[in-house]
Parts: C-alpha cells; sequence; structure tokens
C-alpha cells in the first residue's frame, strides 16, 4: 500500500473539462470516498489514476514515482468497475485467477489457487468458484468483480461505484463487508459514488467533486457539519439541508452579509402555535415508522425535516418554526463562519 | 370470479402457426426443387437424365461419379475383347458403355483448387477483418468514418464490373491463374463485408473487459486474445460462414481469370463434356459433391450463424 497524490491534474473531452486542476493525496491505508454527481468528473479521475487515460496537465504519483506517463500494467492499481468487469467466457474461478495469471506477473498456479480460494472466502463466495460467473446473482457477480481486485496487494484500489447495481439490501451488507475488508488488509481505497450513506459510513475522508472540480474534502464529520458552501452541505444529510433566504426562518445571531439560510433537522425547532406566534403550516406528514418527514410551508417556500413519530403534531396545523442554529451563506453561496 | 382461458400474448395462435409452417414449406419446396433434381441426375445414367418426359423414378447408377472423376476412351470391339477382365466395378460400367478409362479426370484437382481458394481467403478476410474491426472499434483512427465507408464503397458495385482492369493488372503483374491472385482477389471483395460485421461484434463487447485485463498487467494484444477473442467467437463464425459461401460459389471472376493450374470448381463442372454433349450426370454428382463442404462447414457453426444474422437485435 502506498500513497497516492494527484497534483493538478486537468483532463478535457472536446469541449467538457471533466476534471479541472484536481489535487489530492491518498494516504496509505485511507479509505477516501469521490462523491459527486453524474458528470462530475469521478469516473475520469479514477481512470487517470489508472492510467486508463492521460492527464492534459499535472502529474500522478504513486509511491513518490511518477506514473503520469506510465501504462495500466506498470501502475500497480487495481480496478472494480461499476459493470461489466467478468469475463463472461470464463468460470468464477478464472475469473478471480486472471489478474495473478497475467504475464507480467508469473505467480505459479498452487499459489494462484491459494490466494483465490481464501479471497472468495473473504467475500463468502467459495462455494461458487467452479460456476460460470454468468450464472451468478447480481451480488455475487459484485462480489467477484471486488474478489478480482483483492486477490493482488496493489498499491491502491479504485473502485468505480462497484455497488450502485445492486438492492438496497445487497449494497447495505456490502457496504458493511467492505469497510470489514479494507480494515483487515489495512487498505488504500479511493472509493467514487454517488450514495451520500456509502460515502458517509465507509469513509476515512470524503471529497466533494463538482464539475470536474474538488470542492471540499475532510471526514464525514467535517463534510456534514462544517461544508464550505451550499453545494457541499446539499450533498450529505437525508433529508437535504434546506436552504432559503435569510428572514423567511426566524435565527438567532444572523451575520450581516448573510444571503441565504441552510438549516437541517438538527437545526430546527418545531412547535404547535396559536394563531398569533405561527409562521408556519405543516402541509404534510410522511410516516416512515421509525421517524416521520415532515413537509412544512413557511412563507412561498417549503422545507422538509424530520421528526419523532411520538410527536403529536398534525397535517394541516399551524405551526412555529424556528431555527436554534444554522448555516449561513452569503450570495455566492460561500459559507458564512 | 369466473376463469376463462387466456390467450397468451406473445404466443402465437394455432392459424398464425399454420399458415407460418405452410410458407415455410413452400419456401422450402420452391428452393429445394432444384437442388432435389440435381442431386438425383447425378445418380442417373445418361440417357435417362435427358429423356423426355423427365424420368422422377428410374434406377440408380454411379456412372455420374464415374464420369466425374475419369476421362474415358471409345475403344472397337476388337480392342475390348482384347483386353483382360474388369478389375473393378467401375471397370465394368465404363466398359460396358464401349470404352476404356484413359485416366482421372481434372475434377479432383479443380475441387482442392476451391477448397484452398475458398478456405485460404476465408482465413485472410476474417483475420484482417477481425484486427481491423478491433482497431475502428477501439482506437482513435484519423478519418475512421471516411474510411470505413470507403471499405463499405468496395462493394457498391457487383465486382465483376472491375473485371477487365483485374484481369488486365493480374496479367501484368503474373497472378493470372495462381492460387495467391485467386485467394487474394476474393479477400479484397470479402473484407469490407467482414470489417463491418465484426465491428459490429466488437462494439458490442464493452471496453472495460480490456480495461481491466490492462490494469490486471496484461498488454494490449495480450487483452484481445484472452478477453475480446473468446467473445467474438460468434460474430467471427457468422463472418467466416458469409466469407466463404461467397469464395466457394464465386463464378465470374473464376471464369475468366483462371484456366488451368488455379481454376476452382464452379467454372469447371458446367464444361463437363460426355458423349454427344454436356454429361449431366457428372455435372450432377460434381454439383451434389461441390455443395458438401459449405453444407458441412455451415452445420457445424449453424448456432453461431443464427446469431449472427440476429447481432445487434438479440442480447444474451
Amino acid at each position: 500500500m502506498a500513497t497516492v497524490t494527484l497534483s493538478g491534474i486537468s483532463k478535457q473531452f472536446g469541449r467538457t473539462r471533466a476534471v479541472d486542476d484536481l489535487s489530492l493525496s491518498i494516504a496509505s491505508g485511507e479509505f477516501v470516498v469521490l462523491l459527486g454527481p453524474t458528470g462530475a468528473g469521478k469516473t475520469t479521475t479514477l481512470r487517470l489514476i489508472a492510467g486508463l487515460e492521460t492527464p492534459d496537465d499535472g502529474r500522478v504519483t504513486i509511491d513518490g514515482a511518477d506514473v503520469t506517463a506510465t501504462p495500466p500494467a506498470g501502475r500497480d492499481v487495481a480496478f472494480v468497475f461499476q459493470q461489466y468487469s467478468l469475463y463472461p467466457h470464463l468460470s468464477v474461478f478464472d475469473n478471480l485467477a486472471f489478474p495473478l495469471r497475467s504475464p507480467a506477473r508469473r505467480v505459479p498456479e498452487d499459489e494462484i489457487r491459494r490466494t483465490v480460494e481464501q479471497v472468495a472466502g473473504m467475500l463468502r463466495i467459495g462455494h461458487k468458484l467452479m460456476n460460470r460467473s454468468t450464472q451468478l446473482s447480481g451480488g455475487e457477480m459484485q462480489r467477484v468483480a471486488i474478489g478480482r481486485a483483492l486477490v493482488r496487494q496493489p498499491s491502491i484500489y479504485l473502485m468505480d461505484e462497484p455497488l450502485s447495481s445492486l438492492d438496497a439490501k445487497l449494497r447495505a451488507d456490502l457496504r458493511l463487508e467492505l469497510k470489514r475488508i479494507q480494515r483487515e488488509l489495512d487498505a488504500t481505497i479511493l472509493y467514487v459514488t454517488h450514495d451520500q450513506i456509502e460515502a458517509m459510513t465507509m469513509a476515512d475522508r470524503i471529497g466533494i467533486l463538482s464539475e470536474g472540480r474538488l470542492v471540499q474534502i475532510g471526514t464525514p464529520r467535517e463534510i456534514y457539519a462544517d461544508p464550505d458552501n451550499v453545494y457541499v452541505a446539499a450533498r450529505l444529510g437525508q433529508p437535504s439541508i434546506n436552504v432559503l433566504p435569510v428572514g423567511v426562518l426566524p435565527a438567532p445571531d444572523v451575520p450581516a452579509n448573510a444571503f441565504s439560510i441552510g438549516a437541517r433537522t438538527e437545526h430546527l425547532r418545531i412547535a404547535q402555535a396559536d394563531a398569533t406566534s405561527a409562521n408556519a403550516r405543516l402541509d404534510w406528514i410522511e410516516h416512515l415508522g421509525d421517524q416521520n418527514h415532515l413537509h412544512i410551508r413557511i412563507g412561498d417556500f417549503r422545507l422538509t425535516t424530520l421528526a419523532d413519530p411520538a410527536s403529536d403534531l398534525a397535517s394541516g396545523e399551524a405551526i412555529r418554526v424556528e431555527a436554534a442554529a444554522a448555516l449561513y451563506f452569503d450570495e455566492d453561496g460561500k459559507r458564512i463562519r | 370470479m369466473s376463469t376463462t382461458t387466456a390467450h397468451s400474448v406473445v404466443a402465437p395462435g394455432r392459424r398464425t402457426r399454420f399458415v407460418a409452417g405452410l410458407l415455410v414449406v413452400i419456401y422450402a419446396l420452391v428452393t429445394m426443387v432444384p437442388l432435389a433434381w440435381i442431386f438425383l441426375t447425378g445418380f442417373k445414367t445418361p440417357p435417362d437424365s435427358i429423356s423426355y418426359p423427365p424420368k422422377v423414378v428410374f434406377e440408380p447408377s454411379l456412372e455420374g461419379y464415374v464420369n466425374l472423376f475419369t476421362t474415358r476412351s471409345r475403344q472397337t470391339p476388337e480392342y475390348m475383347e482384347s483386353l483382360p477382365p474388369p478389375q473393378t466395378w467401375y471397370e465394368e460400367l465404363v466398359r460396358s458403355r464401349h470404352m476404356v478409362i484413359a485416366g482421372p479426370s481434372k475434377f479432383g484437382e479443380r475441387f482442392l483448387n476451391s477448397v484452398i481458394i475458398g478456405f485460404g481467403s476465408t482465413f485472410l478476410s476474417v483475420f484482417l477483418g477481425t484486427l481491423a474491426a478491433y482497431a475502428f472499434s477501439r482506437f482513435k483512427v484519423p478519418l475512421a468514418d471516411d474510411l470505413l465507408f470507403f471499405i463499405l464503397s468496395t462493394r457498391m458495385m457487383p465486382p465483376i464490373a472491375v473485371a477487365i482492369p483485374i484481369f488486365l493488372m493480374y496479367r501484368t503483374v503474373g497472378l493470372s491463374d495462381t492460387h495467391l491472385g485467386m485467394i487474394i482477389l476474393y479477400t479484397a471483395v470479402n473484407v469490407s463485408l467482414s470489417v463491418w460485421l465484426l465491428k459490429g461484434f466488437v462494439d458490442e463487447i464493452p471496453r472495460e473487459y480490456e480495461e481491466a485485463a490492462l490494469i490486471d498487467g496484461y498488454t494490449r494484444l495480450q487483452a484481445f486474445v484472452k478477453v475480446v477473442l473468446p467473445q467474438m467467437a460468434t460474430g467471427i463464425a457468422a463472418t467466416a460462414i458469409f466469407c466463404l459461401i461467397f469464395a466457394w460459389n464465386e463464378y465470374a471472376f473464376a471464369l475468366l481469370l483462371t484456366s488451368g493450374t488455379a481454376q476452382t470448381a464452379p467454372p469447371f463442372i458446367p464444361t463437363i463434356i460426355g458423349e454427344g454433349g454436356l454429361d449431366w450426370p457428372a455435372i450432377g454428382a460434381g454439383v451434389t459433391l461441390f455443395l458438401l463442404p459449405v453444407l458441412v462447414f455451415t452445420i457445424l457453426l449453424r448456432k453461431h450463424l443464427l446469431r449472427g444474422i440476429t447481432f445487434g437485435a438479440v442480447r444474451k
């Protein structure tokens, strides 16, 4: 495992800037998640590290060595693709053994067998080794795809939304397993996703990408509680942060240059109110069992927040909503601290 | 709630199936009758083959096959008497027509030429086509679209339209009536089909497969051989059949450019002369034997062919 550094990386496809002056350093043994919507440059960043694309500008170093011009085979990285990574003409065993059988590596066959069986055991697909890779369920296929990376001990594992094609239950299971395996192997992982739960649960650090730029990077806690701007604030939190113009929501200590206020569930105080003190109306309550989503109309704006299912609020009620504390943003969406 | 027997929306009904079946049978009859006729002719005697009205029921004879493989000469009765008794059944058959076998015919040679030229050009077309298709599909080839169109445009006229220039060129460079010349010519005609067909197949294979192999330490060529080729098997088989059928059946160029050494079976078979005109049973026998290799080849690759014809429309 090694440190991987990107410095000032840019990549342009035709007229679109996929990655724009991106710098990032991943420490050995660290699990970094890049979070961003489709088209933010997440996959391109991975492909640049893997050597599947060459940057127009900037340098990639792995363990101190400049690999910017090195072809993929020479970089010692492993890649888990979003889909299509299993070879349909090979068995599960042969799929897992494929990276070890590369002519560049020359691993003896009995060692290949040992490694493959060990990895298959770790991923709980040991009993499927002789199956054709096309006869697996979606979850099993994705385990094999991850296994194909794990049979090697590369400098870094690059994972491109490996769980996105799975259903919610499987995704939750594999999320936990992946984190467990990463701790076990002390692996360096750069993981790309648009799923904030994956980012929050697995990452040591989360990098938020927007239009090819790294907007902010920090621990999940930092990104959640201390976002640099309104874009980052909107990436994390379920339901997502309510951004309203200043003045709509009563709040203490509003900074003078504040343009908008960002209020998450934990910032809001909601109470039943009479006609004189009410400033909002509870439009609708979604009962999710363990929690309730409240859809509130305040002035011309709407906000969504969580509430204790035991609360006695009812749809259509007049309520008073206040922010106890909140995040403030200036006209450009920059956070005012 | 009442129970009704629902008609499936997708499964064809009885009447549809009957009509479809009938159409298939009619089509099969139309295409099979000439084949059946030529097959039967191969087993007729020369008089039976030209009798009128045509004989459907006749006594089968192998005379056509014997005539196909031999050259014979008519002899005087005195000479026939002086010969020792015939050693084999076919000698006996020939002598019953007051002839003796003078030697083998050229059919074996011509057939072998067809095999060499047909399979040779098929192999070459598919080999070149596979490489070109891969390159067009995966690499940034400058002017790729124009090149592809140019390759396709070679098929826009009937190949025979350029027969005269090719004839003159071949004569100048000494490729006339050579195996190599015919292989090059058929490859040139087939390679456009091969590139276009195979490019479709390569396009269907996600490039992540090779990228995964590249990252795992394989070179581009190794990744191509280990990952792409196995998944192209179907496309290669289908393309090979199309190429072979063209090269095997080609008549006009073969007639024009070959006369001896490299002559293929198609221009040879219709020239088999017997006594008093064309030897129809020998021609029937020749056509029957000529059909066999393509038939076997197609049956062997049949399951690939079906997917090959419908490629793009059907996902695995």
